[in-house]
This record gives structure tokens, C-alpha cells and sequence, in this order.
């Protein structure tokens, strides 16, 4: 082996890359990409239902957006956005050189534009009335999907197999470094929460996305090769399928919040200028988190008709969930108490994630309890709750994280006035967007529809300008992102960004040498 | 150089340990849960699936003062064209009370349709007491083009039944399994 002294040039470095820096910013830069194209179905399916009536698809289309949306903002927006924070940050923050498996990452980072092409193809086919795109909710239930699912179902599996592989390769790759490459004097215990948390969600990745693979696995066989894993006619139960999808579903919800609470305690601390409060209790109160995630999943199922022991069984579980949760929020809003509190734009997101993501909690309690969760099934209740932990809670942790170390990555301060205007344009928006599905979801109006009773038009109108201008403020970020990375504009930051930050990464110079601690550092 | 030769003997184990891990998920997923799931619902009847095998007449006692009401859905699946419906839709009966009920089904295509039919019963808990001794349910039907037949169901509910359940409701979804049986693919009785 030659020394090396920088990246290949030319599109081979990216081609080719295994530096977990240039590896980490294609997958953000991916992820981004997918986060704009999820957003834009988004803004098909809030145009179609500012009105009642049907004005801009049919509903067949409309189903398909609605599918599409859930799969690539979950699988092709939130995850890989935390797979390259993770590839980033983890190695940067623990003193190692590189992540432990940089071929394999280049492979699962690669993998990822193929599975979404898969997909995206179905959804252009679809645009040019060729065929139709998945059609049957990003849950995709037997037998909708199996029985009833068009010829692009296919597409779709195969596309979730390799999405499967990818992010189980990342999960692989985080684990061994994590384990195996951390500076000496860096114990298990003194690791940033940013990589506890994403230890355990490597091993949530590790036992459900293999889950989720089977799932599809069992959805193709019986497509196409004659078996009735999920098919009422040859013996199966299309009941089983809802089994093994929350099974792997469950989890995987957590496996996009918990990498969240890592960012949200890296930035906290930071800006109130306070060690974050009860480590050791955060660190346990994950734990708890992923484990408890793999006895809650029919909470999914509370009216498919399960017994009255499996119905409270699911019910206090979930609600035991709020326990840890709780000292979570708790430790946040503690480690802010009586701080020196600043309000820069990573705190700014941070603050906003503590509220709404309780908001988001709060409506996960009240859906946990089984009398009510049958009235509130599939209304636009469950479409608020979810979206109050996945947009306020998962995504607005990534636009934190990436507010709060973007100055470190590239050694430039980003345009702050744009930064806070994206804030709050973002924040009085997304609140437009879905709060008042609470209201309507209450009211009785059930989800994946492309119409409504008339007495929901009002409250939609709202929910679609909400929507509008939540989608469009994301433009603002993008342009920041452009000046900053592209066009290098900004203003030098020093080696310690913000004052109060700390942690190895900080310790590095900004912006990073693309080789860091190449000799581990010492840790105190 | 030793050093770095350790770290990727140990990354190495740790690949091997966490595939296992993958690999025997996905076997749990696939292999595992789905005859898991057959087995808790054979045994609690939860998913409201009787018996795929006659039920033996035991002397059950005829309990005369317990009256159940028992009721019978028939439907069929979209791509099955046969007429399905009970002669009668509901029926009362003591527990232990032998009785014989009968479907009718018509073809009324020109070909030839083999049918099968996947009984359901509700609430669940009421499975597991509710025997077949003869069922047309027990193996599939033919029916050339044009023909119709009256299917015989004899059942008795078994006194064990929880004082509860005061209603059953059997329901019957009847699917065209024509394509599977002439691929020779094995048919699953139930």
C-alpha cells in the first residue's frame, strides 16, 4: 500500500470512495434528494385534497403518491440522512481514523441509488400512464399487495430487498467500528450519546430489517410461485402478514427516533452551556427504548380483533414505553434549567424537537389505549401523530445536526439570517400542516382517501397551505446548503465553532482534514 | 502492523457474530413465525379458523335449558363466478345437538370450476367450540359449467362453549382455486 494523500480525483472519488466523510455526504446528500422528491408527492397529494371533490388525480394515481411518499420518506429520506450522520460523526467522535469497514460501506452507500431507481421507475411508468405504481399504502398489507398489487410490486420488493441489504451492511459497518475502533481511554460509557444511540439502533437494523425482508420474500413467493403464506384460499392469513410487518415495524419506528435523541443531546448541552443531564440514565433509558420496541407491535392491530389479554397485553406495553421517553424529555428540558441558554439555529430546531416531538408522544399515549385507538384507527389522528415524531421529532433532529456541525465539515459559518428564516418559516408551517389533523382525525376523517365529507374543506385548506409553505421553506435549506458547500461562501469558523460544544470532534480543525486522527487521540 | 492485524481478526468475529444474527432473523421471519402463528391459532382458534378435520360425535349431553344462535355467512371471493348462499342464514340450538345444514352453490359459467371454501367463524373465542363432523369445507368442489348442488354442513356447538357467547356467526369465503389444482400445486385443506 502507496501512501495516499487525498481523495481520487474526479468522479472517481466518489465512485470509488471509502472515506467515511465522502461516504457520509453522499448518503446525506442522497437522502436530501430523496427528502425533496418525497416532499413534492406530498405537495400531489395536499393539492389534490385542499378542495373536496376530486380536481387533480384519480384516486388510483392518488394512492400511488400517498404509497410512494411514506416509502421514500422513511426508507429513502430519514434513514440514509442518519446513516450519514452516523458515518460522519461516529468515527470523528469515538478518535477513530475511519469507519472499521470502509469497502463494504462504499457497497451499501451504492447499493441505495439502485433500490430507489427500482422504485422511481414504477413511479414514472405511472406518470406516463404506462402502468401503475405501488398502489396499497406504505404498509403494503396482504392481500393488496399480494393478491391484488400490480405488476410493479415487484419493483417494489425487489427494491426493498436491497434497501434491506444496504442498511444492514450500515448497521454491520457501525457495530464493528463502534466496538472495535474506538480511541484508547474511550470507554463504553464515555461515548457521546449520538453514538450510544445509534449503537443500539444498529442493532435494531440488525435483527428487523431481516424481518423485513422475509416479509417481501413471502409477498413474492406468493405472487409468483404458489405458496399462501398471506393468501386465505390455499390456508394462509393475510392477518400474519400484519404479524411480521409490525414485527419489523415497530422497531424500525424507533430505529428513526432514537439516532434523533442522540443529535438532540449532542446540541442541548451545548448551548445551555451545561454537561448534559443523567448520562448514564439516557444511556439506559435507550436501551429500555429498543427493547421494549419488540413487544409493542400490535398495537398496529388493535382492530384486526385480537383477544382481550393480547389487546391490554399491547396496551400497557406501549404505554410503559412513555417511562423512558418521559426521563428523556425530562433530562433535555433539565440539562436546559438554569443554563446559559443561547439560541443559535441547531438550538433553535433542538427546542423545537423537545416540544413537538412530546406533542408527537403525546398522541402516540393516546392512541395506545386500545378503546380509543378503535376510534381513532386509520383516521387523520394517526396521520398527525406520526408525522409529529417523523417531520418535528426525526427530521427536524437531522436539520439540527446538520445546522450544528455543516461549519465543522466544511469549515464555513452558513448564511444564519436565511438559517433562522428557514426555522421559522418551518416551524409556523409544519404546525399549520398537522395540527389541525388532529382536529379532523378526531372528527372521524379517515386517511388514504382522495376526498372527504364536506365538513373537513375548511380545516384542509389550512392543512394544505401549511403544507405548501412547509414544502417550499425546505428550498430556503437547500439554497443554504448550495452557497455553503458549492459555492463556498461563508465566513471561516475557528476549530471550536461554538463555544460551548464538546467532544472530540471539536478538537479537529475545521474544516476536517479529509484523514483525522489517524494516531488516536487521548482521551482525558 | 501486529496491531492492526488483531483489529481485523477481531472486526472479523464480530462480522461473523452479527451475520448470524441476520441470517437467523430472516430464517425466524420466514420459517419460523408464520407455522408459530398456525400453531397459536390452531390451539386458541383466534383467527376464528375451525378445524380442517371432522370433529368425532362424542356422547355430548344435550344441554336443553342453553339456546345458541348460530349464523351463516356466504360469500365469495371477486374473481369466483359462482352463486353461494345458505338455504338458511340462521339457526337456534342446544349445545351438543347434532344439526345438518346445507349451502347451495351454482355454476353458472360453461366451464368447469373447482371451488374451495375457507370457513371463518366470530367471535373467536368461540372457535375452538364449535365442531364439524362433515364439511364441504373438508376438501375442494367441481362443478361443471351450469350445474348446482345443495353442500351439507353437520355441526354441533360443544357445551364447553363460554356462557359469553350467546351468537355465532360461521362465514364461508368461496374462492375458484381451478388455476392451482390443474398446476398440480398441493392443495391446503383448510
Amino acid at each position: 500500500m502507496g501512501e495516499h494523500h487525498g481523495p481520487m480525483k474526479g468522479i472517481k472519488r466518489w465512485l470509488f470512495a471509502t472515506n467515511h466523510k465522502d461516504i457520509g455526504a453522499m448518503y446525506l446528500w442522497f437522502s436530501f434528494i430523496m427528502f425533496l422528491t418525497g416532499g413534492f408527492m406530498a405537495m400531489i397529494i395536499r393539492a389534490e385534497l385542499m378542495y373536496p371533490g376530486l380536481q387533480l388525480v384519480d384516486p388510483n394515481f392518488f394512492n400511488q403518491m400517498t404509497t410512494t411518499h411514506g416509502l421514500i420518506m422513511v426508507f429513502g429520506a430519514v434513514m440514509p440522512a442518519f446513516v450519514g450522520l452516523a458515518n460522519y460523526m461516529v468515527p470523528m467522535m469515538i478518535g477513530a481514523p475511519d469507519m472499521a469497514l470502509p469497502r463494504l460501506n462504499n457497497w451499501s452507500f451504492w447499493i441505495l441509488p439502485f433500490a430507489f431507481s427500482l422504485l422511481i421507475i414504477a413511479i414514472i411508468q405511472s406518470f406516463l400512464g404506462i402502468a401503475d405504481a405501488p398502489n396499497f399504502g406504505w404498509t403494503f398489507y396482504a392481500p393488496l399487495s399480494t393478491k391484488y398489487g400490480p405488476a410493479s410490486t415487484d419493483f417494489f420488493i425487489f427494491s426493498v430487498h436491497m434497501m434491506g441489504v444496504s442498511s444492514i451492511m450500515g448497521a454491520v459497518n457501525v457495530i464493528v467500528t463502534i466496538f472495535n475502533l474506538r480511541a484508547p481511554g474511550m470507554t463504553l460509557m464515555k461515548m457521546p450519546l449520538f453514538v450510544w444511540t445509534w449503537l443500539i439502533t444498529a442493532f435494531l437494523l440488525i435483527a428487523v430489517m431481516p424481518v423485513l425482508a422475509g416479509a417481501v420474500t413471502m409477498m413474492l413467493t406468493d405472487r409468483h410461485f404458489g405458496t399462501s403464506f398471506f393468501d386465505a384460499a390455499g390456508g394462509g392469513d393475510p392477518v400474519l402478514f400484519q404479524h411480521v410487518f409490525w414485527f419489523f415495524g415497530h422497531p424500525e419506528v424507533y430505529i428513526m427516533i432514537l439516532p434523533a435523541f442522540g443529535i438532540v443531546s449532542a446540541i442541548i448541552p451545548t448551548f445551555a452551556r451545561k454537561p448534559l443531564f443523567g448520562y448514564a440514565s439516557m444511556v439506559y433509558a435507550t436501551a429500555s427504548i429498543a427493547f421494549l420496541s419488540f413487544v409493542v407491535w400490535a398495537h398496529h392491530m388493535f382492530t384486526v380483533g385480537l383477544p382481550l389479554a393480547g389487546n391490554l397485553f399491547y396496551m400497557y406495553m406501549t404505554m410503559l414505553i412513555a417511562v423512558p421517553t418521559g426521563v428523556k424529555v425530562f433530562n433535555w428540558v433539565a440539562t436546559m434549567w438554569k443554563g446559559a441558554m443561547t439560541f443559535e439555529v441547531p438550538m433553535l430546531f433542538a427546542i423545537a424537537f423537545v416540544v413537538l416531538f412530546t406533542i408527537g408522544g403525546f398522541s402516540g399515549l393516546m392512541l395506545a389505549i386500545t378503546p380509543v385507538d378503535q376510534q381513532y384507527h386509520d383516521t387523520y389522528f394517526v396521520v398527525a401523530h406520526f408525522h409529529y415524531v417523523l417531520v418535528t421529532g426525526a427530521v427536524f433532529s437531522i436539520v439540527a445536526g446538520v445546522y450544528y456541525w455543516l461549519p465543522k465539515w466544511t469549515g464555513r459559518m452558513y448564511n444564519i439570517g436565511l438559517a433562522k428564516l428557514h426555522f421559522w418559516s418551518s416551524l409556523i408551517f409544519v404546525n399549520l400542516l398537522f395540527f389541525p389533523m388532529h382536529f379532523v382525525g378526531l372528527a372521524g376523517m379517515p386517511r388514504r382517501y382522495s376526498d372527504y365529507s364536506l365538513q373537513f374543506a375548511d380545516f384542509n385548506w389550512w392543512i394544505s397551505i401549511g403544507g405548501f409553505g412547509f414544502g417550499l421553506s425546505q428550498l430556503i435549506l437547500l439554497w443554504i446548503l448550495i452557497e455553503v458547500c458549492f459555492r463556498k461562501k461563508g465566513e471561516p469558523v475557528s476549530d471550536q465553532v461554538w463555544d460551548g460544544a464538546e467532544g472530540l470532534e471539536w478538537t479537529l480543525p475545521s474544516p476536517v482534514p479529509y484523514h483525522s486522527f489517524t494516531t488516536p487521540p487521548v482521551i482525558k | 502492523m501486529t496491531e492492526q492485524h488483531s483489529v481485523q481478526q477481531a472486526n472479523r468475529k464480530l462480522i461473523k457474530k452479527l451475520s448470524l444474527i441476520v441470517v437467523g432473523m430472516f430464517v425466524f421471519a420466514v420459517g419460523v413465525l408464520p407455522p408459530m402463528y398456525d400453531a397459536i391459532c390452531a390451539i386458541t382458534g383466534l383467527n376464528g379458523k375451525t378445524a380442517n378435520e371432522a370433529a368425532d360425535i362424542e356422547d355430548a349431553v344435550v344441554v336443553e335449558d342453553r339456546m345458541v344462535t348460530v349464523q351463516f355467512l356466504a360469500d365469495t371471493d371477486p374473481a369466483m363466478p359462482w352463486d353461494f348462499k345458505p338455504n338458511i342464514f340462521s339457526i337456534k340450538v342446544h349445545p351438543g345437538a347434532i344439526q345438518k345444514v346445507d349451502f347451495h352453490v351454482r355454476n353458472p359459467t360453461s366451464r368447469l370450476i373447482v371451488g374451495q371454501a375457507i370457513p371463518s367463524v366470530s367471535p373467536a373465542q368461540a372457535t375452538p367450540y364449535f365442531k364439524k363432523t362433515e364439511c364441504f369445507c373438508f376438501n375442494n368442489q367441481e362443478l361443471n359449467g351450469g350445474e348446482e348442488m345443495d353442500m351439507p354442513l353437520i355441526f354441533y356447538v360443544d357445551p364447553g362453549l363460554p356462557k359469553s357467547v350467546r351468537t355465532i356467526t360461521l362465514s364461508y369465503q368461496l374462492y375458484d382455486i381451478t388455476k392451482s389444482t390443474e398446476k398440480g400445486a398441493p392443495l391446503a385443506a383448510n
